[in-house]
């Protein structure tokens, strides 16, 4: 909402500055947006005088101006006004200031050889009136000691933008802006005066509303302004509209406009000589078709509320009108309609042909339904003043009876819910301000609601008014108790917040990407998962919910290649989404590494990352968040978009109850399509939401301590064995050969080739046998020794490498 | 000249010169080997006469003890003097390049959560979640704005179905809802998280996020979201001082509703928070909404209080010097490492929220 000072003056008395206004309307809830100068910078339009004229020597109508522009600056100015004269106060533009009427910029110029510094203006050049004949002549007496001083008064043609919240369409209206400022103490409220129509012309045009179901319109007020003489508006209403930059049409629209911007009062004016046989508000049907005035022709669904006649559609209530019926400069009898649409329905219909009017945006926010009779007497009497013409008499249709709100107001409410006090007096004068009607009693008082008030419908609603209009810096601070009745974390959000620090320490820097992603990238990592398309998404390449982390991890770390950044580490904790039903998604930790893990280093080899670097990277995790390491078990089952060979699937335990994690080669195919040029990428996937949250506590998770101080003996082993055989099987054959005995096994060394038949490989493991009870002879670690070689014979079908 | 004083003379000024440790075991050995002249003295004793005896076996005794002292001094100095030269040749350049390290790094928006939760923690607020996909419902109708509200035009929404059911959350609030149904009052908790608008430019992204506070009890009133909300600020910027500025505005889920504006001033083209003369707004807030209650079966009769909504992405962005909203979600790797956290500083009530 735009509003200026000089406009709010109408309505308000007041002594108080600009800035003072400014403060004010954003402690009461009227937030200012911004403050700019009217569509004009009118700044540079001074004051000056003619101090001496003489004929331009290559042309009989103009002049050669010496012009005092104040601060003893003389300037020379060619103008063409046979009213130039010496001793002539007027207005100066200097080269840069812009002319209102036709938008020109104005430069330094050689006219017919003569240098002109600026511009002599006319009052019809600045839009101050038509008067075109000679430039302005200013009041002697009044502009005598103004000459170099700006013309234009800066202060009241600021222009002031509101941010007016959706239930406030009072404050749609300079005039409830006023109100509330007289409220909170800034100014004193004028009084509206609106003088009856008394007229003997009956309002001859008959208006109908058809009782439907879901009419949209309740209420049909109408007035005929016959004999008009339609023209362009006088300047005090152009200049009102400029002001808050709206463009003048003609005095009819303009004239409907400003009822509209002063009282929030849409009006609508219709020519009568173009309706057919009288007015009737219905429903639409599916079909019918009109033309707005935005030129736009809308094909109609059933039920939209339509002011009609009998040759069709005229316009669409409360939204806008249509060129058929619109008043024209040659218009000769004018029929103003102010009526009352229900909210719902306005919104309904303008969203169904997404139609943005300010009329609409009025009607669905709620207008007052008793400024219907007001609107009506002041567009007729400014249509009569400025056009001409006869007034009708009023008429109003209406299919149900509007009713004052009623509140039951219990005082200490206000304490309750402020936390502070103010009197009785107090709170009552607030109401009746802003237009309650206040009967006190004991402990309540009786409030009747204003009717330009739909937000208000319950005892809370009035205490905010008083918070508001008594002033939100009347709120003591209570310091807060520091006392905590429930651990700020669950044990899930503590494992999630456990997980992505301790994968950080890993060298992975977190990312945070969308939700959303391209369904193209999308359908690579979504493995047997359906797409979950966004019906309006922000752009094509952002249409679905991502159905894996790694969709737009990807993306990005490829970005990252392009900016020649070669060695990456990439990781981030989120969403990832199996449906569209809420709660349809899980928690994914995806990581991916690209590069080597040592490039170009003066000690080490280069050497690309490589599957046991990542599978470190996860277990160290899981084993750090508290997983028993020697639980995990891995297998080779992974989806797709990993190297079918070099990727694995990581469980909490041998029984395979859920997946917790994924890790491996990103699949080159992917690389290829997405065309990823990196030496390797690698990635994870961590299911947080498969990870069995732990039931002990820190302290309970400290088992006895038991160390055996007897002497440890290691031994070495080599088993030729089939090559597809597991080495996780091997190592878990080896520890229960002798759960006391057997304390860890090492593999040292997997060897293929040479002296090895094909289809077989060498394992070489080192084992550590220690007993808690005794230090162990050499007999002893014989049968151990032997054990082992047959239990993995036997199991296995290895052979021993002698 | 007695044998033994000979054997003295001669062997101490061998000792004397400069000898490697394996000539000194030499010299050991030539006195006290098998046949070593001092062992070979020590054979003589039973031969010498009774008079003399005692005297010369004192007398070895003395050189014998001189000697291995001085032998064993010698040795260790020796050895000394060896470990030395070797470990000269040892030395290498130590200023060259330690092995490769790569530092992972915690993204600011997780920082800041880590920061809000951890203050928030200190005063009694746990943490709750919701889900990024919500239906209708609990984004808009039991938050007070039904269909056909002009409210939720200020909510660019993502839907998911054509009926407009299903849609990504616009906003924390939601899990106001669903915590209330949950449970019983008093309710007294956080929500961080994702929420989604379609709009896209410098200072709005499709994606961002929020936490929610909700905080319900018998007698909560806008003292307390006044002095809690003081409390965040301060603490959460880490000044002493703030300017904080309540200003009335309007969400159909709470009333009496707030804006709050925190004073600031820029400062060597740096922004500074909590003094100076400008306004910025940074959260939203009021007094839940009886309607609100009533849909989530809390008696507003007996129970009342108040929620807000804080832009995490946007306290960040004050508190750390970000300019762009969108970098936050670009993954640029020198942005992440440049405004990324160190794993290890972890915002807690007893360190603090920052080094």
């Amino acid at each position: 909402m735009k509003i200026t000072y000089d406009w709010l003056k109408d309505h308000l008395q007041t002594k108080n500055s600009e800035n003072q206004l400014l403060e004010k309307l954003t402690d009461i809830g009227l937030e200012v947006e911004g403050i700019g100068n009217t569509s004009l910078d009118l700044d540079k339009f001074i004051v000056s005088k003619i101090v001496r004229t003489e004929k331009h020597p290559n042309a009989d109508r103009l002049k050669v101006c010496d012009v005092d522009i104040g601060e003893k600056k003389i300037i020379k100015v060619v103008c063409g006004a046979p009213n130039a004269k010496e001793g002539l106060l007027t207005i100066y533009a200097p080269p840069g200031a812009i002319i209102p009427k036709n938008k020109m910029k104005l430069v330094v110029t050689q006219i017919r050889g003569v240098t002109s510094h600026g511009m002599l203006c006319s009052d019809s050049e600045l839009e101050l009136s038509d008067e075109s004949d000679g430039i302005t002549e200013l009041k002697y007496s009044k502009y005598k000691d103004k000459i170099g001083k700006k013309y234009f008064n800066k202060n009241n043609l600021n222009l002031i933008d509101l941010s007016i919240t959706p239930n406030r369409p009072d404050c749609l209206g300079v005039r409830g802006i006023a109100r509330d400022l007289a409220t909170a103490g800034f100014g004193k409220l004028k009084i509206n005066k609106i003088d009856k129509i008394k007229s003997k012309t009956k309002q001859k045009i008959k208006i109908k509303i058809l009782k439907e179901k879901n009419q949209g319109c309740t209420t049909f007020g109408s007035c005929l302004v016959n004999n008009v003489q339609n023209r362009e508006s006088p300047k005090w209403l152009k200049d009102k509209l400029i002001s808050i930059g709206q463009k003048p049409i003609s005095a009819i629209v303009d004239i409907t406009n400003y009822v509209m911007l002063d009282l929030n009062r849409p009006l609508h004016a219709y020519d009568t000589d173009k309706i057919q046989k009288g007015i009737v508000v219905r429903n639409s049907k599916k079909g019918e078709k009109f033309k707005a005035l935005d030129n736009n022709e809308y094909k109609l669904e059933d039920g939209m509320c339509v002011i009609s006649d009998s040759a069709g559609v005229l316009g669409l209530g409360g939204i806008i009108g249509g060129t058929r019926s619109g008043t024209e400069l040659d218009t000769k009898n004018v029929l103003i309609e102010s009526a009352y649409f229900n909210p719902k329905s306005i919104r309904k219909t303008s969203k169904q042909l997404n139609i943005d009017t300010d009329a609409k945006f009025r009607f669905e926010r709620g207008i007052d339904p008793l400024s219907i009779e007001q609107g009506l007497i002041k567009a007729a009497h400014l249509i009569k003043e400025i056009c001409g013409g006869e007034i009708s008499n009023i008429d109003i249709q209406n299919i149900g009876k509007y009713k004052k709100k009623n509140i039951k107001f219990q005082i200490e409410l206000f304490e309750k819910i402020s936390g502070f006090k103010i009197s009785n007096k107090e709170i009552s004068k607030i109401l009746n301000n802003l237009g309650f009607e206040v009967k006190e009693n004991k402990n309540f008082f009786k409030l009747k609601v204003p009717s330009w008030r739909p937000d208000i419908e319950q005892p809370i609603d009035v205490v905010e008014e008083l918070v508001r209009i008594y002033g939100y810096d009347k709120i003591k601070k209570i310091e807060p108790l520091k006392i905590r009745s429930k651990s700020t974390l669950n044990k899930t959000q503590k494992l999630f917040h456990f997980l992505k620090r301790s994968i950080a320490t890993k060298g992975y820097k977190e990312a945070i990407t969308w939700s959303f992603t391209d369904s193209k990238i999308n359908e690579l990592f979504k493995s047997n998962m359906k797409n979950i398309k966004i019906v309006n998404p922000i752009s094509s390449d952002l249409n679905v919910l991502r159905n894996s982390i790694f969709s737009n991890l990807i993306l990005y770390l490829n970005k990252n290649l392009d900016r020649g950044i070669k060695d990456l580490s990439l990781f981030e904790i989120g969403p990832t989404f199996y449906g569209s039903n809420p709660g349809d998604q899980e928690t994914v930790i995806g990581g991916l590494r690209s590069g080597k893990a040592s490039r170009l280093s003066w000690i080490e080899k280069d050497r690309n990352f490589d599957v046991f670097d990542i599978k470190k990277d996860i277990i160290q995790t899981l084993v750090e968040a508290g997983y028993d390491k020697s639980k995990i078990f891995i297998d080779d089952q992974t989806p797709n978009y990993y190297h079918p060979g070099k990727s694995g699937r990581v469980f909490l335990n041998k029984e395979k109850e859920k997946v917790v994690a994924y890790f491996g080669e990103i699949h080159p195919n992917i690389l290829n399509k997405i065309d990823i040029k990196t030496e390797t990428l690698l990635g994870f996937e961590i299911f947080v939401d498969n990870l069995k949250k732990p039931k002990k506590s820190l302290k309970d998770q400290k088992n006895i301590y038991q160390v055996s101080d007897f002497q440890k003996s290691e031994r070495d082993f080599a088993f030729i064995i089939d090559k597809s055989f597991k080495s996780q099987e091997l190592i878990e054959i080896i520890l229960n050969v002798d759960q006391e005995l057997i304390r860890d096994v090492n593999i040292f060394d997997v060897y293929e080739g040479e002296n090895i038949p094909t289809g077989k490989k060498s394992i070489a493991l080192n084992v550590i046998i220690q007993s808690m009870t005794k230090t162990l002879n050499d007999k002893d670690l014989e049968k151990v020794n032997k054990l082992i070689i047959d239990t993995v014979e036997n199991k296995t079908g290895a052979k021993i490498r002698s | 000249m007695s044998d033994l004083k000979k054997i003295k003379e001669e062997f101490l000024s061998k000792l004397n010169k400069k000898l490697n440790v394996s000539e000194i075991n030499q010299i050991k050995t030539d006195l006290f080997g098998k046949n070593g002249l001092v062992s070979s003295q020590f054979k003589k004793i039973g031969t010498i006469a009774d008079s003399e005896r005692k005297k010369f076996a004192s007398d070895l005794n003395i050189i014998k003890d001189e000697f291995q002292n001085l032998i064993n001094s010698k040795i260790n100095e020796a050895e000394i003097n060896e470990i030395n030269e070797k470990l000269k040749k040892e030395k290498i350049d130590v200023t060259l390049p330690e092995r490769n390290f790569v530092r992972g790094k915690i993204h600011p928006v997780s920082q800041t959560i880590d920061e809000i939760s951890s203050i928030f923690s200190e005063i009694g607020f746990s943490v709750e979640e919701g889900p990024d996909v919500e239906n209708e419902y609990n984004n808009f109708t039991a938050l007070n704005t039904p269909e056909h509200h002009p409210a939720r035009d200020m909510h660019d929404t993502f839907y998911l179905d054509e009926k407009k059911e299903k849609l990504l959350r616009t906003h924390t609030s939601p899990v106001q809802i669903r915590t209330m149904l949950k449970d019983k009052p008093p309710f007294k908790i956080i929500a961080p998280g994702r929420t989604y608008r379609s709009d896209s430019d410098q200072t709005h992204s499709p994606m961002f996020h929020q936490v929610e506070g909700l905080h319900i009890d018998k007698d909560i009133n806008m003292g307390h979201l006044k002095g809690y909300l003081n409390y965040f600020i301060k603490e959460f910027f880490e000044v002493n001082k703030i300017k904080m500025r309540f200003r009335p505005s309007h969400f159909p889920f709470t009333e009496p509703s707030a804006e709050v504006d925190i004073g600031y001033q820029i400062k060597d083209g740096k922004i500074i928070i909590g003094e100076g003369d400008k306004w910025l707004e940074i959260l939203g807030c009021g007094m839940v909404h009886p309607n609100v209650l009533k849909n989530v079966k809390v008696n507003p009769e007996k129970f009342q209080g108040y929620a807000f909504g804080i832009g995490i992405d946007r306290l960040a962005m004050l508190k750390y010097g970000i300019n762009d909203l969108r970098s936050f979600f670009e993954c640029d790797y020198r942005w992440l490492n440049h405004f990324g956290f160190d794993p290890l500083d972890v915002p807690t009530n007893y360190r603090g929220l920052s080094r």
